[in-house]
């Protein structure tokens, strides 16, 4: 019994890892193939197979006066624009869900739980409802087409993914460890910021994994926001797409498109994985 | 220069979490608070912590309004019943944070730490992480932090509720020597709890509190001898008192077909009905006792508790052995009647075995 579970349970992990691994394994070959490598029988193994030829991957550092398409300053303006909103983002959200968190608010019939639902509020409608408002409000301000513009409209996207996680957090902190913190003599600022956020590392390194992840990943408001100045990854990587399908550029720009996200994932599973972070507080 | 409370009032959600608490509370002696679970303990210690305002009513205290102060300004100490340690820190660091936080210097907080961690027994846990520790380690550090920061005002709020029973007994009586050697006579020691025997054993003075009403102030020993009703008699005791409604007439006293030979301390009692008090450990089991049906036994450490019926009274009989009994066995049980207690029956007390009702 023992060695059959054993066997089953391996025998799963291996399939699942081909599943998860194989996509990659297909781009990474297919990133260094030429046009008649992809487009006659097919193959999976470089010289044996096929010729490999860093070709697709010069297509994306070439300037387009030379046959290239330059997603080097995309990428970089994504970088951006994502680090600086998720930074913003988490700042501001971490504030507000403390407050949300720790006091009572009363306006009229709203009480906290109502201007929670507010932040979330905003993830509820899809996109396509807030384009035209954000894009007559950018084009008002002077914003449209650049980088701070982008970097509003992710703010209002991103903060709403840091309240709800850090309320959550938050509320499962129990008060009376601020309540120790203020007769230890803290005002209600260093409370927070010497004991509070101290413990709350992993629920800040959650908030920003996700974070990073929606901002980065992003297509839409970068599509219609955006025109000829300031261009984001994802835009410039579907631009890549003409009448002959470039299978090799766009396996290569879609690896380091998803390069931070593998790195992000990787130093939040180190943290994680300490295990001393979620059950920190009894 | 004492802490004085004026008719404190707190009732948020329509329901009195304080009603109209008054104390005056002197440096160096220690108070308890005894009540039972939401009877208002937390809410008073908070109250004087200054993490709550009252409605109404007001704390002095060294001749200053304490409403005006902050709580990061009061110079008080807590301790809660669920272990409250800063988790990112180690032991030394969680004890020194306050007296960080008053910024002294590193050879005076190395001092009073090692003092504080010498006074609870954990020398050499310095660079313990506080996950590492168990539940009453960590409880005796949240004790030393307190301790540490030599507060004028010590707030233990049910410090041991949470612990285990050897554990209980343990720093319960470590606490008392705690409390005897470990405290300046500058600092006013407030002790709650819903437990009588620490109330009894930390021998302070007490205050019984009940539905956010102080029912009782003395001396522990006054309150055990003479709870002045029926509520005090019942919080004050463990288990609760046994509240037995019978008759008095000319020499006895009768219910459910018993009858008792009227002890001498009862003799001057007017002939009616009233509510008898006796304490479970004046029940004996005695061949020659009256019959009473056994609903539940329960074995507690060394003890039996004997949940009784006789008709429609109910009583609980406390056996000083561990002993096995059968539901709805038959038992012949005698009771101490110099012990008895006498309530009105509206609650109030009017005789005990220690304070003989005169006329």
């Amino acid at each position: 019994m023992e060695k059959l579970y054993k066997f089953l349970k391996y025998t799963f992990i291996i399939l699942w890892t081909v599943f998860i691994v194989a996509p990659f394994l297909w781009a990474i070959s297919t990133s260094f193939k030429d046009f008649q490598s992809v487009n006659s029988k097919v193959t999976y193994i470089p010289w044996l197979d096929f010729e490999p030829t860093l070709e697709g991957w010069r297509v994306l550092i070439k300037s387009p006066a030379r046959g290239g398409v330059d997603i080097v300053e995309p990428y970089f303006n994504s970088l951006f624009v994502t680090c600086t909103a998720s930074l913003i983002s988490i700042v501001l959200g971490t504030l507000a869900a403390y407050a949300l968190s720790r006091f009572t608010f009363k306006a009229g019939f709203v009480r906290n739980n109502d201007i929670t639902f507010f932040f979330i509020s905003q993830r509820i409608m899809p996109p396509i409802v807030l384009s035209i408002p954000f894009f007559i409000f950018l084009s008002t301000i002077g914003l449209l087409d650049s980088l701070i513009g982008l970097v509003v409209v992710y703010i209002v996207l991103l903060m709403p993914i840091a309240v709800w996680i850090m309320v959550d957090f938050f509320n499962r902190v129990p008060k009376e460890l601020d309540e120790t913190a203020l007769i230890d003599g803290c005002n209600p600022y260093q409370a927070f910021y010497k004991v509070v956020l101290p413990n709350s590392i992993p629920g800040l390194i959650v908030a920003g994994m996700f974070c990073i992840i929606f901002g980065w990943i992003d297509f839409f408001f970068a599509f219609i926001l955006t025109f000829t100045e300031v261009q984001l990854l994802p835009v410039k990587v579907v631009a890549l797409n003409s009448s002959i399908t470039p299978w090799w550029s766009l396996s290569a720009s879609a690896l380091i498109s998803v390069a931070p996200l593998i790195i992000v994932a990787f130093v939040v599973e180190r943290y994680l994985s300490k295990g001393n972070l979620s059950g920190a507080l009894k | 220069m004492n802490l004085v409370a004026k008719h404190l009032t707190y009732k948020p959600d329509n329901q009195y979490h304080l009603n109209d608490v008054s104390f005056n509370f002197e440096k160096g002696r220690l108070y308890t608070i005894l009540g039972r679970t939401l009877s208002g303990k937390t809410t008073l210690l908070k109250t004087i912590a200054g993490l709550l305002n009252p409605d109404s009513g007001n704390i002095n205290f060294e001749d200053k309004n304490f409403s005006k102060v902050p709580v990061w300004e009061r110079n008080v100490a807590m301790v809660y019943q669920q272990f409250i340690n800063y988790p990112h820190l180690s032991v030394y660091e969680n004890i020194s944070f306050p007296l960080k936080q008053r910024k002294l210097n590193e050879e005076n907080i190395k001092k009073n730490v090692d003092d504080a961690l010498k006074t609870v027994g954990l020398q050499g846990f310095e660079n313990r992480k506080i996950q590492e520790l168990s539940g009453g380690q960590q409880q005796r550090v949240a004790l030393a932090r307190s301790l540490a920061k030599k507060a004028k005002i010590l707030l233990l709020d049910e410090p041991l509720v949470n612990l285990d029973y050897k554990l209980r007994e343990q720093l319960r009586e470590e606490f008392k020597t705690i409390f005897n050697e470990g405290l300046a006579n500058e600092t006013i020691l407030i002790y709650s709890t819903t437990d009588p025997q620490e109330v009894m054993e930390l021998n302070g003075e007490v205050i019984v509190l009940d539905e956010g009403k102080v029912l009782q102030t003395g001396p522990a020993k006054d309150i055990f001898e003479n709870p002045i009703n029926l509520k005090v008699a019942e919080i004050s005791n463990d288990p609760p008192m046994n509240i037995i409604n019978g008759l008095k007439i000319d020499g006895k006293i009768t219910f459910e077909n018993i009858n008792i030979k009227l002890p001498k301390h009862l003799s001057q009692l007017d002939n009616k009905n009233y509510n008898f008090g006796i304490r479970s450990s004046e029940i004996k089991l005695s061949d020659s006792g009256e019959e009473f049906e056994i609903e539940l036994a329960e074995i507690s450490g060394s003890e039996t508790l004997l949940h009784l019926k006789r008709g429609s009274t109910k009583v609980i009989a406390l056996i000083e052995e561990v002993m096995n009994f059968k539901i709805h066995e038959k038992v012949k049980v005698v009771f101490n009647s110099d012990k008895f207690y006498v309530f009105e029956e509206d609650g109030k007390l009017i005789s005990s075995p220690y304070r003989i009702k005169n006329g």
